[in-house]
């Protein structure tokens, strides 16, 4: 079974099975708190679903960093307690399966707050051989108040905006990447979370004058 | 009894594994002191950017526990217990570690501890294998370039006093920003050491912050140094329109020279006032020899004994944060519960964040 968790915006941890039954689902909407609380919700689904994990899956956002961190260190926290293998889930393609599932049909964009007036859109079309949702084009930020229909990347896609990444949902594409043969690359591409910005620093101007 | 410590709290990533006492009067043995640091990466900015720690931190944790794990000769399995630092320190970095640490505790369904990263800098003495055993009470003069305390410890595990602290900048802090002003580069401690070596100490007589007779009645114990940093800045300027050069050797060591002063001032003060002949050195910048010289030497002349870890030990490192959990075990203390966050102000006072009352353990232990 599939041990997931994302802390892309809420807090949530599922453990899935590895046809894509969900057996237990713990999650807080709180975009804060996710240190707090990340260790009772692992110890309520795996006393729920039992504990027989075989991989772990960790939402690699795009999100708000300092969240975003807890859950991917926890995954791998995890799996290394037990020699499991880690499966990057891009979080956006969480959202994307539910659409599918949904009966979406033709171009969607999945869009998520990026903070600081800005989303994180990911373009998807359809499924692929394996169920997987089909990326397009993304992660990518976008201004808040940007025109989605006439910007290139979205234009004549739906907009599905998540106001939640649900942990179900990454741990069933995990388990469909599984499927279709998913093995660990050890590319960094695939470890690095979606931060999508670099950190927020600016270079050191010499020394202010202090005399007056 | 094999605990593993996490240390996220700045910008070393720090694996320990240490095999705790079982008994009074044995010693806790270190396996693994790992650390692997961001500090590269910040030389550019001058000084710790916390985002850059964190996502630092998030790369390295699982590296640094592999090699701990490795260089211990133990499996993880073998852990009997994880501890992890949930503050005082910066906010983001912390969550790494404890994010980690709760899921590795969870994964190996073993007890967890959250412990105060300072008291954890008094516990790596007692790793140190060549020491006579800690002795009660001690002062301990904690210098790093995220902290400057002077501590009253009765009781490593039990009752830990903060004396006095730095109300601005820590001293690694100020060795950075005069290293800076001097167009020296970033860390700043080693930078200032190198250029004073030809110095003159007293070339230069910069203020040593919060010594006034008047700052005693609510300062006794607590550092200033942005005074003197602006101190610094203002003697070169002023040197600056008559185009003289600046003799950046005496600049350098009378600089050092009233930071390591004060330290040493206030620390001896404490030992005095309170009847403590003994003072424990910690943190980072007790690499500065010059501080370690002048403590030893004014210590010697006022009777008290000077105990300085090892400095691989002094720098943040995860071994000590084992170490603090190690002894708390020992002590028969609950481990934490699952609930705790980062605490980036955490009072020294509390040595153990959300220690588990035996209530809620019988009950956790009776649902499973
Ligand atoms: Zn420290």
């Amino acid at each position: 079974m599939i041990l997931a968790i994302d802390t892309s915006i809420g807090s949530t941890v599922a453990v899935v099975e590895p046809h894509g039954d969900v057996r237990a689902v713990a999650e807080s909407a709180h975009t804060l708190g996710h240190a707090e609380i990340i260790g009772t919700l692992l110890e309520r689904v795996l006393g729920e679903a039992g504990d027989h994990i075989t991989h772990v899956a960790a939402g690699m956002g795009p999100g708000a960093f300092t969240g975003l961190r807890i859950g991917i260190a926890a995954a791998r926290a995890f799996a290394l307690g037990r020699g499991l293998a880690v499966i990057p889930v891009p979080s956006h393609d969480a959202a994307a399966l539910a659409h599918l599932d949904a009966g979406a049909s033709g171009p969607f964009a999945v869009v998520t707050d990026a903070r600081r007036r800005e989303n994180a859109v990911t373009v998807y079309d359809g499924a692929d051989g394996n169920g997987l949702p089909r990326r397009l084009a993304g992660p990518e930020l976008r201004p808040q108040t940007a025109d989605l229909a006439g910007d290139p990347l979205t234009s004549g896609a739906e907009i599905v905006r998540a106001e939640r990444i649900h942990a179900g949902d990454v741990g069933r594409v995990a388990a469909l990447m599984l499927a279709s043969g998913w093995r660990p690359t050890g590319e960094l591409a695939e470890t690095e979370p979606l931060y999508l910005r670099s950190p927020d620093v600016t270079v050191g101007h010499a020394p202010k004058r202090v005399s007056t | 009894m094999i605990v593993l410590g996490i240390e996220t709290s700045c910008d070393e990533t720090g694996i320990g594994i240490v095999r705790g006492r079982t008994a009074a009067g044995e010693r806790n043995v270190l396996l693994s002191n790992t650390i692997a640091s961001s500090m590269d990466e910040h030389a550019r900015y001058g000084g710790v950017v916390p985002e850059v720690a964190a996502r630092a931190h998030l790369e390295a944790l699982q590296p640094a526990i592999e090699r701990a794990v490795a260089e211990a000769g133990i499996t993880l399995q073998e852990v009997d217990a994880v501890a992890v630092t949930s503050g005082p320190g910066l906010a983001g970095a912390l969550m790494v570690g404890i994010g980690a640490a709760k899921a590795l505790a969870v994964s190996l369904g073993k007890p967890l501890y959250a412990v105060n990263h300072l008291v954890g800098h008094i516990a790596a003495d007692i790793l140190d294998a060549d020491a006579p055993p800690l002795e009660y009470p001690t002062v301990a003069l904690l210098v790093s370039g995220g902290h400057t305390s002077l501590l009253l410890v009765r009781d490593l595990t039990g009752d830990v006093e903060l004396l006095g602290e730095t109300m601005d900048d820590a001293a690694g802090e100020a060795f950075d920003k005069v290293a800076r002003i001097l167009g020296l580069p970033y860390p700043g401690g080693p930078e200032i050491d190198r250029a004073a070596a030809d110095g003159d100490p007293d070339a230069i007589r910069f203020p040593r912050g919060l010594s006034r007779a008047s700052d005693m009645a609510k300062h006794r114990y607590d550092f200033s140094f942005s005074g003197l940093k602006t101190a610094v800045a203002r003697w070169i300027e002023q040197r600056e329109p008559a185009g003289e050069p600046v003799p950046v050797a005496d600049v350098a060591a009378s600089f050092r020279e009233a930071v390591v002063d004060v330290l040493v001032t206030k620390a001896l003060d404490a030992c005095a006032q309170h009847g403590v002949p003994r003072l424990l050195l910690g943190g980072g910048v007790i690499a500065n020899r010059r501080l370690r010289d002048v403590t030893l030497a004014r210590a010697e002349a006022a009777g008290v004994t000077v105990r300085i870890p090892p400095l691989s030990l002094c720098t943040d490192n995860g071994a000590m944060i084992a170490a603090l959990a190690a002894e708390l075990i020992a002590e028969g203390r609950t481990p934490s519960t699952l609930e705790f966050g980062a605490d980036s102000t955490l009072p020294v006072t509390q040595i153990q964040v959300a220690a588990a009352s035996e209530d809620a353990l019988s009950v956790r232990g009776g649902s499973r």
